[in-house]
């Protein structure tokens, strides 16, 4: 792993570039998978005000015992820089990244959506379901269950369109997203 | 690497003993008698009995903010741990390193809802600066070691450590503070980025009305820092304002120190602030009751921020030059830069500059009018400040208006002399922190100042007090009313008094006596200097019981979220008219 760069705050004029615009931003966060670190993450983020949309976290070496979590938030370009230090600041972080500005990444989502009905609508639904590249998961003789991996928009269009053929239930795993490109983290 | 097995109480003690404690202040309960069996075996490190868990920590901030080590606690499970979590939280918006030593139930039972089993790491990780849960005896002696580094580096805080009863009967391997790695995930930036204090030097010796605003960055940063400014500001000849945490940061009785900024800080240091073309920020962090109303915050400002956490720098006041960094090493790297570019300060725009300030200065805003007949808190502390010059004195305050006033009537030459709860405002702060100021500086006069609502709410550490013969002072500035909350309500609420009456308080010479104290009091103003003397020559702990006017009210004051310019001098001055720029200025605004 790189060694940490020496942190450098925004001055004054980068923030005011964007002013108080809200933007979506994804950070992805390194931490040692120890008791308690989710909540630590997690209640900093309540604590403080900030907003989650999205959190996924599931540990990546089993060896260092490290995890990653993968955390869509929105804020003021203000808001944001403090999300980043706080987070730098919690003892169990090796290191956060800004996936929205630090270079080009990739996010993925997977849903497992449930579809109930007969006739036209279920072949209509499976058809759809073709399109965007979702699997069959499980059938009955009045149901299926697609699984669908994308970006958040790409399953928002999908679930919207199952909605009038029988959309019965929705189970998501959040985003996790990783940086474009040869380095680490 | 000599690894010894010891037992787990042993562990902790000779932990404690090698990270240099000296004095804990406990509590003991039912999971932490194996320990205490330990305890008074040895006499290597004392152990203060407090009377309440709350008060513990506080001792503990008192000694570490008087002596700069680091404050121990010890407290039990359940209720022990949960009495605890104010004074974490208040060493942790001021901080102060404290590490905490919690007892929890035996391994097996966590989760089962045991006996005096509360979730401690849950309850106190937004409480601490961090936290652990040991699991084994094995892992004791690293996570203390490891917990007082974290509470020590960086921007310093509480940290707690939650040690099952089994972890510490069980057996384990001692290591030694020099054997365990630390986390390579805990590395605090200490040396500031050298073209950002280029930057800001260059800016600073270009300023035509400059202000030094400092904090208690600079008191944690150590006596050094506190050397450092006093350099800095001494050398440029600049303004400067310290915070209610930085005061003694640089010395009180120089004309270059205009006082206290914000909400009930001196007009010079606030018009100061809001008129000033370069602001230099050194350890404080542009508090909500510094700034006022933040989008008329110092509008012309430059803006320079030294501070030790990456999260307060743009976390209220965007700054145009960001320094990270700790306050002794920033500043000595400024003064190196200012020395070795040979800058020069403009001489003639800051004789102006000077001659506005004083200006300002002439309305004398701490001003007060002692009439004959009721003491006046204003001249009780004034009084106080008066006749212990030169003495060899630590002061710990209360909160409300009798802390306000002690801010501005006291006078700090050096740093670690002036202990108050200044971020949470935690009321029952000063006498369990004058507990542990005294513990730490056995020879200093140490002067608790306080008022009632706020005395009982920690009263029973008068008890901790007397009983390890503690020669604390402690100045009761008895107005029989919550202060401050009959201050706002007669401004801002109405002008109707609600639940804040306190002429029902109890008897506090009889009290006072009754715990232990020699106690006296005053009444008159002719009074004052005989108890205070009285007072500081007693030989124990002395309890003075000062009788002081109800109705008087803090000034200046700058209303929450008002601006600057808005500054209220009196009861009869609704607007500061301090000259015509001013004016001028806050129409513009």
């Amino acid at each position: 792993m790189a060694a940490r760069k020496p942190r450098k705050a925004a001055t004054k004029r980068e923030l005011a570039a964007a002013k108080d615009a809200i933007q979506e931003h994804t950070f992805s966060v390194l931490v040692d998978n120890e008791a308690g670190v989710l909540a630590r993450v997690v209640g900093l983020f309540s604590g403080r005000g900030y907003n989650i949309e999205s959190l996924t976290v599931s540990e990546v070496d089993q060896d260092a015992h490290r995890s990653k979590i993968t955390i869509v938030t929105n804020g003021t370009p203000m808001i944001i820089e403090q999300i980043r230090a706080q987070l730098e600041r919690l003892v169990p972080v090796h290191r956060v990244a800004d996936l929205t500005v630090e270079g080009p990444s990739v996010s993925r989502e997977l849903a497992l959506v449930k579809v109930k009905g007969k006739g036209e609508r279920r072949v209509e639904s499976l058809r759809i379901a073709d399109i965007f590249r979702a699997h069959v998961v499980d059938s009955t003789n009045s149901s299926f269950v697609f699984e669908i991996v994308g970006d958040t928009g790409k399953l928002d269009a999908f679930i919207e369109l199952m909605e009038p053929l029988g959309l019965v239930d929705v189970s998501r795993t959040g985003v996790v997203a990783i940086a474009r490109g040869s380095q680490d983290m | 690497m000599s690894t010894r097995r010891m037992i787990g109480g042993e562990i902790i003690l000779k932990a404690l003993a090698d990270q240099d404690v000296d004095v804990v202040f406990g509590y003991p309960g039912g999971v932490t008698l194996p320990l205490y069996e330990k305890i008074g075996q040895q006499n290597r490190i004392e152990h203060i009995l407090v009377a309440h868990e709350q008060g513990g920590v506080h001792a503990a901030e008192g000694y570490a903010r008087s002596t700069g080590k680091v404050g121990v606690v010890l407290a039990t499970s359940g209720p022990g741990a949960t009495n605890t979590v104010t004074g974490l939280v208040d060493a942790l918006m001021d901080s102060i390193p404290v590490v905490c030593l919690t007892g929890q139930v035996t391994s097996h039972l966590i989760g089962n809802d045991a006996f005096q089993e509360a979730d401690t790491t849950g309850i106190t990780r937004p409480a601490t600066k961090h936290n652990y849960l040991i699991k084994s005896t094995g892992d004791l002696a690293r996570v203390i070691h490891e917990a007082f580094h974290v509470a020590t580096t960086g921007r310093p805080g509480p940290v707690l450590v939650d040690i099952p009863k089994d972890v510490i009967l069980g057996e384990g391997a001692y290591v030694g503070p020099d054997e365990i790695e630390i986390k390579q995930t805990y590395k605090p930036q200490v040396r500031g980025d050298r073209k950002a204090i280029e930057e800001a030097v260059e800016m600073l010796a270009a300023a035509k009305k400059p202000i030094i605003y400092a904090g208690g960055g600079v008191i944690n940063s150590g006596p050094r820092a506190s050397r450092l400014l006093t350099e800095l500001v001494d050398m440029t000849g600049y303004p400067c304002t310290l915070t209610l945490m930085g005061l003694g940061a640089y010395p009180a009785s120089r004309a270059q120190f205009l006082g206290m900024p914000g909400m009930h800080g001196s007009l010079e240091a606030n018009m100061a602030m809001y008129h000033c073309d370069v602001m230099v920020n050194i350890g404080a962090r542009f508090d909500d009751r510094v700034t006022g109303n933040t989008a008329e915050f110092s509008p012309k400002s430059r803006k320079v921020h030294v501070d030790i956490d990456p999260s307060s720098i743009n976390k209220n006041i965007a700054v145009d030059v960001p320094i990270i960094g700790d306050c002794a090493s920033v500043l000595r790297d400024m003064l190196k830069v200012w020395k070795e570019n040979k800058l020069k300060t403009d001489k003639a725009a800051l004789k102006k500059w000077w001659a506005r300030i004083d200006r300002w200065r002439a309305k004398d805003s701490y001003g007060f009018d002692q009439g004959p007949d009721v003491i006046k808190p204003q001249f009780a502390l004034s009084r106080l400040n008066e006749l212990t010059r030169g003495m060899d004195i630590h002061v710990t305050t209360d909160v409300g208006q009798h802390q306000m006033w002690a801010a501005q009537h006291l006078h700090f030459e050096e740093p670690n002399r002036w202990m108050t709860s200044g971020g949470l405002g935690t009321m029952g702060y000063g006498v369990p922190a004058a507990m542990g100021v005294q513990k730490g500086n056995p020879d200093s006069k140490v002067v608790c100042v306080t008022s009632e609502g706020s005395l009982l709410m920690n009263i029973q550490e008068m008890a901790t007090i007397a009983n390890y013969r503690l020669p604390v002072k402690i100045l009761n500035l008895n107005n029989k009313v919550l202060g401050m909350i009959r201050q706002w309500q007669e401004l801002f609420h109405g002008n109707l008094e609600s639940e804040c009456d306190l002429s029902g308080s109890p008897d506090f010479v009889k009290l006072a006596e009754a715990f232990g104290f020699e106690a006296l009091t005053a009444s008159h103003p002719d009074e004052v200097d005989d108890a205070i003397i009285a007072m500081l020559e007693s030989e124990g702990p002395c309890f003075l019981n000062m009788g002081v006017d109800r109705f008087e009210s803090v000034y200046p004051m700058i209303p929450a979220g008002a601006a600057h310019y808005d500054i209220v001098l009196g009861p009869d001055d609704q607007r500061a008219e301090v000259d015509d720029d001013d004016l001028a200025m806050a129409s513009l605004a």
